[in-house]
């Protein structure tokens, strides 16, 4: 965006709504929104605490092992419903309808098939993030340019060569378009996970600060939270950038 | 139509048979109901270009693809030095429409990806693939992606592939349509002298009246629903012309004449 001529910076804007956020707070309009200074200067004095750096860890961990999980199931089941008719008939109806679902009603059920440690709250995050990855993975098989398939077939490939020299790479712009979405779900996982199975990691501070009015520790968090959700859909949405060409070029 | 079905057997029987590069035998091709091709047979000599001609929905990329054995035949066969089609194989190679590249890859990749999926070695298929770069005009493009070349060096792409697998049969499915006009007649003008060159048989998919007449040795044109050899022409007087002055001269625009003639009623 351009300003009086001067070229801005990408998201200038949150520098205005940051500026809104401290007047407001300041007013004193609700003890709920303390100043964007105060929520700063109280991130600064949690991010070095042993109670912090647990709770980014177990959260990190929990999401890290959901989204390897979603991803290493996901994309190969996503690419066979994409190749096998009979395969795509069985699990197809199955994937939508979770992708549609409430997945938190189903979390209690989790809480009794895989008690309240750390492994129910993986197969939650899990749980998150694979429907939109086998459904991407299978739409970027099924968009092969059919030329491409038929060039693999004329010059002799074989299936696993057809496989990982063509099909994969074909695919890829819609497999990474999916895995992004599917991170920004397992954030959303990895938390409710948190708060509704075994109150730990960031689910556990939010929890504790909330319930004592820490309104100013609350956003310190929310906002770290955000910060990495943030950080982690931009890299991806570059790395897709990256391929983007691909699918100007099929 | 001055020359139906018998005469094309009269071509069959003086045409010794291995001058003969692909015989195709009574094929028929249906999808489901409809019927694609009919007891279809064709002889395709051996060095020679031979253009498919046909108005769109005659079934000619149908006939190529089941040449390539990219498609089968519901019945009769195809022949290719004698040995029966049952599959792609090496003796065959196909450059497409649409050119097919992978754009991941780069241009020596590409044009060497026929002889990657033959586990030839990597040094050994560069060298060839960069041969052939340059035979049709990319030297300097070797490192480039597809999405930064022209259609046309793109298409130049797909037919250094298909030569650098050294197939004895290339096949090509309108490969010029999708360039544009002053590149399609360059590109017309090289084929020339590639066919001239490579001692290949050449079997061209075509739309194009001008474009078939211009390239051919020999004409075969398609009558669709369902699809036969109405009529088989030989422009034979052409070749021996020079390619800068066909374009004007009395026999190509007199077969031109006769092919539209016979084209026209079959044209909505």
């Amino acid at each position: 965006m351009k300003i009086f001529g001067v070229r801005l910076p990408g998201m200038s804007s949150l520098i205005l709504w940051g500026l809104l956020w401290e007047l407001v707070g300041r007013t004193g309009f609700s003890f709920f929104l303390p100043p964007l200074s105060e929520v700063i200067a109280t991130l600064y004095e949690i991010i070095g605490t042993a109670a912090f750096q647990k709770a980014l860890f177990e959260t990190a961990y929990a999401f890290l092992a959901g989204v390897f999980f979603a991803v290493v199931i996901g994309i190969p089941v996503g690419i066979l419903m994409g190749k096998s008719r009979l395969i795509d008939e069985l699990l197809l109806p199955w994937v939508n309808i979770f992708l549609s679902a409430p997945l938190t009603a189903l979390v209690p059920v989790l809480m009794v098939l895989f008690g309240f440690g750390m492994k129910a709250i993986v197969i939650t995050t899990t749980l998150f993030a694979i429907w939109i990855i086998i459904l991407n993975a299978r739409a970027g098989v099924q968009g092969i340019n059919r030329s491409l398939v038929e060039m693999a077939r004329s010059f002799g490939a074989r299936p696993w060569d057809a496989f990982t020299k063509v099909y994969f790479w074909a695919a890829l712009p819609e497999i990474l378009g999916g895995v992004r979405i599917g991170v920004i779900r397992a954030v959303k996982g990895v938390i409710i996970g948190q708060l509704l199975i075994s109150i730990v990691g960031f689910g556990a501070l939010f929890e504790l600060y909330s319930a004592n009015f820490l309104m100013a520790h609350f956003w310190a968090v929310l906002i770290v939270l955000f910060a990495l959700a943030f950080t982690l859909a931009e890299f991806l949405a570059w790395l897709e950038r990256k391929v983007a060409y691909y699918a100007a070029a099929r | 139509m001055a020359m139906p079905q018998t005469d094309l057997s009269l071509v069959e029987t003086a045409g010794a048979a291995p001058q003969m590069a692909v015989r195709v035998r009574g094929v028929s091709k249906t999808y489901g109901s409809v019927e694609a091709l009919r007891n279809l047979s064709l002889d395709f000599p051996r060095g020679q270009l031979t253009s498919l001609l046909g108005p769109s929905g005659c079934g000619k990329t149908t006939l190529l693809k089941i040449i390539a054995g990219l498609l089968e035949p519901t019945a009769g066969e195809v022949e290719v030095n004698g040995h029966p089609v049952t599959g792609p194989g090496p003796d065959r190679a196909f450059v497409f429409q649409d050119f097919a590249l992978l754009p991941w890859a780069t241009v020596l990749r590409n044009v060497a990806f026929g002889l990657e999926l033959r586990g030839v070695a990597r040094s050994e298929r560069e060298a060839i693939a960069e041969k052939y770069i340059a035979k049709v005009g990319l030297s300097g493009f070797e490192k480039s992606y597809p999405h930064e070349l022209s259609g046309g060096m793109r298409q130049r792409v797909g037919l250094a592939r298909a030569l650098a697998v050294d197939a004895e049969v290339l096949l090509m499915d309108e490969p010029f349509s999708a360039v544009d006009e002053q590149t399609r007649r360059k590109f017309q003008e090289d084929l020339l002298e590639l066919v001239a060159q490579e001692r290949k048989t050449f079997i061209f998919v075509t739309h194009s009246i001008e474009e078939a007449v211009y390239v051919s040795d020999q004409i075969a044109i398609l009558l669709p629903r369902p699809s036969r050899v109405s009529e088989i022409i030989r422009p034979e007087g052409l070749r021996t012309k020079d390619v800068a002055n066909i374009r004007r001269d009395s026999e190509y625009l007199d077969i031109v004449d006769r092919i539209w003639a016979s084209l026209r009623s079959y044209v909505e």
